[in-house]
């Protein structure tokens, strides 16, 4: 079970990767939605999976009894899950708010932060920073 | 004990709840953060004469027992760099008094910076891994907002190479975690340095190490993973890149000498190697790319880039000599990189623009700024008797010391060519007359403003020629805190009680 999950990250990887090299800023988001399940996945698969009866802890016992699955992965990966859902949100909004005020989303064309030196005197053309 | 560990992360949380409920209202919002600085300040002290007093002292979150809880511990690494974290808070918030504008007050600039500051605290006094995560996460989604905060075209763009790179980063720390976790069957940081040598198969381990060296060296900003800092810390309010310039890289060089000096330390000829290479290559790229920018932040940002170098480098010679170089350095670092930024901001409110070429004539209107910039300017290149005099001579005598000739002579050329930069902008800005006539003097700024401007830089100025004028007890510190990185014991037993 173990392998075909880790076939199965691979898989995400790979797939995740190539999306995100992309200049396409949209579809680079999408390959890190991939990769962050595939890290997800990953965390999963590294607690073992084990055909073993869910952790409870049976009344008025102080711990489980027999083999139980490990839990910890399990809390791990819906922490993981929450914080990476609250960073995709933001990072799409972000996207869409460059799409709107950079006008592309192509990242070789956005070069607000960084102009291309044309002539060796254009950077003192157009002084930068309106950040005050 | 537990909660002087627990209060430098709780209160900024408290008041950042504060100011965001009460903005919009003046200078209110600005008064309170720097309040919450202050309470902030005195809380990181006692925890700072508590672990002097006391040495390692760990607190077991929720009262869950060591290794399966979360753990907050402070050795003298994680206390001295919780200090100097709210110093250059308390500085930043006095400073955005003045150049923070209204609209961005209103957006939540105060709630966000506290929410950051709360991550950095976060961040260095963790004991468990997957808590180190998280706090990475706090800090990052509040210096997302940080950085896009107002909006401006350059400031989106910037956002979204930085948001993007760092997200990949997050992604490969995690991925790492569950590796780890997978090899050892545990996060705790005191009970993964034992765990990490019953590991079967330690190549895996050295593979799980190089992920985490990956994800940290993103952070961190080290040579083929830096591209994200330089794009994007020029663009946002001098008091937003200042508070990022200070902090926010100097977590991922901490979480790097944290993981590398009590987990990864199996196969230090690989690992270490790799970050000997790693640093010298980030020093000189770093110095070059700062000698080809023409603007006031871009240089000051490249020679982030440059300084971390010479960080990672005392993490990479392994020698106590080395770490007590790399301490020293991280602490001058975050004083020194924030000032001149705060600087930057000062320079470009007198003659209108970041761009050198369209700058000048500080000197001449206002000499002040032009001894302020010369402090940090001059300890950040390595001049005696300022704090980065020291930093460097440790780091370039401890490379002697291991024969490591070609390290040393990196290390002093770089320091060479850092001069020339700062000297680049000394010329630039402060001797040329200014192209558009004369610059406008301090005084014309208004006493207050100026007073919210020029207070900071004053005091981080001092600190400096402090730490360059009496670096005895600083080493001395810093030896202690190096002893304690290289012969965890201490932080094992304070985290996991009487076990050895």
């Amino acid at each position: 079970m173990e392998s075909v999950l880790a076939l199965l990250i691979g898989v995400m990887v790979a797939a995740s990767v190539y999306l995100m090299l992309a200049r396409n800023v949209l579809r680079f988001l999408f390959g890190l939605v991939l990769l962050s399940n595939a890290a997800n996945l990953t965390i999963f698969t590294a607690g073992r999976l084990t055909p073993a009866a869910p952790p409870l802890v049976p009344e008025g016992m102080a711990g489980p009894v027999g083999v139980v699955a490990n839990a910890l992965p399990q809390a791990l990966v819906l922490t993981a899950i929450v914080i990476g859902f609250g960073l995709f949100a933001f990072a799409l909004v972000l996207v869409y708010r460059g799409y709107q005020s950079l006008g592309t989303l192509d990242s070789d064309a956005m070069r607000h932060a960084e102009p291309k030196l044309t002539a060796p005197d254009a950077a003192s053309a157009k002084p930068k920073g309106e950040a005050s | 004990m537990s909660w002087l560990l627990a209060l430098p992360i709780i209160l900024p949380f408290i008041t950042a709840v504060l100011v965001f409920l009460l903005r919009g209202r003046g200078s209110v919002g600005g008064w309170l953060s720097i309040g919450g600085c202050l309470l902030l300040l005195f809380a990181s002290a006692a925890l700072m004469v508590a672990v002097l007093d006391e040495g390692v002292i760990a607190a077991q979150m929720g009262a869950w027992p060591a290794p399966f809880g979360i753990t907050l511990v402070a050795d003298l690494l994680s206390a001295v760099m919780v200090v100097i974290t709210t110093i250059t808070g308390l500085a930043v918030a006095v400073y955005a008094l003045s150049d923070i504008d209204v609209r961005r007050e209103v957006l939540g600039y105060h709630a966000l910076f506290q929410v950051l500051l709360a991550g950095v605290c976060g961040a260095f006094l963790t004991g468990d891994i997957f808590n180190l995560y998280v706090w990475f996460e706090v800090m990052l989604i509040a210096s997302f907002g940080l950085l896009v905060l107002g909006g401006d075209k350059a400031q989106i763009d910037g956002g979204i190479k930085y948001v993007t790179l760092n997200l990949v980063s997050t992604v490969l720390f995690l991925s790492g975690i569950g590796l780890l976790y997978g090899l050892t069957g545990t996060l705790n940081m005191a009970d993964l340095h034992l765990a990490v040598r019953e590991v079967e198969n330690q190549g895996l381990l050295t593979v799980v190490a190089v992920l985490f060296m990956v994800a940290f060296g993103v952070k961190a900003a080290v040579f083929p993973l830096f591209f994200w800092l330089p794009a994007s810390y020029h663009t946002p309010p001098v008091a937003v890149s200042a508070v990022f310039a200070g902090l926010l890289t100097k977590v991922g060089v901490y979480a790097l000498i944290r993981m590398f000096t009590l987990v990864f330390t199996n196969d230090t000829d690989y690992t270490h190697g790799l970050l000997l290479g790693v640093a010298v290559l980030t020093m000189i790229t770093g110095v070059l790319g700062a000698a080809a920018q023409s603007d006031f932040r871009k240089i000051l940002s490249f020679h982030i880039v440059s300084q971390i170098g010479y960080m990672i480098l005392g993490l990479a010679l392994y020698t106590p000599l080395a770490l007590v170089g790399a301490v020293f350095y991280l602490v001058h670092h975050i004083i020194v990189k924030a000032n001149l930024f705060l600087i930057s901001g000062i320079a470009r409110r007198l003659t209108g623009s970041f761009e050198l070429s369209a700058i000048g004539g500080l000197y001449k209107s206002s000499p002040l700024l032009a001894v302020l910039f010369l402090v940090p300017a001059f300890s950040l290149a390595g001049f005696p008797p300022l704090s980065g005099f020291w930093a460097k001579f440790l780091l370039v005598k401890a490379s002697l010391e291991i024969e490591a000739y070609l390290v040393a002579a990196a290390a002093l050329v770089v320091g060479l060519l850092t001069i020339f930069s700062m000297t680049k902008i000394w010329a630039e800005a402060f001797w040329k007359p200014h192209p558009a006539g004369t610059a406008p003097a301090l005084a014309d700024l208004g006493r207050s403003e100026l007073a919210a401007l020029l207070l900071p830089v004053v005091f981080l100025a001092g600190l400096t020629v402090v730490i360059g004028l009496f670096p005895q007890p600083f080493v001395a510190f810093a030896e202690r805190s190096a002893g304690q990185l290289l012969d965890p014991t201490d932080y094992v037993r304070a985290v996991l009680g009487g076990l050895p």
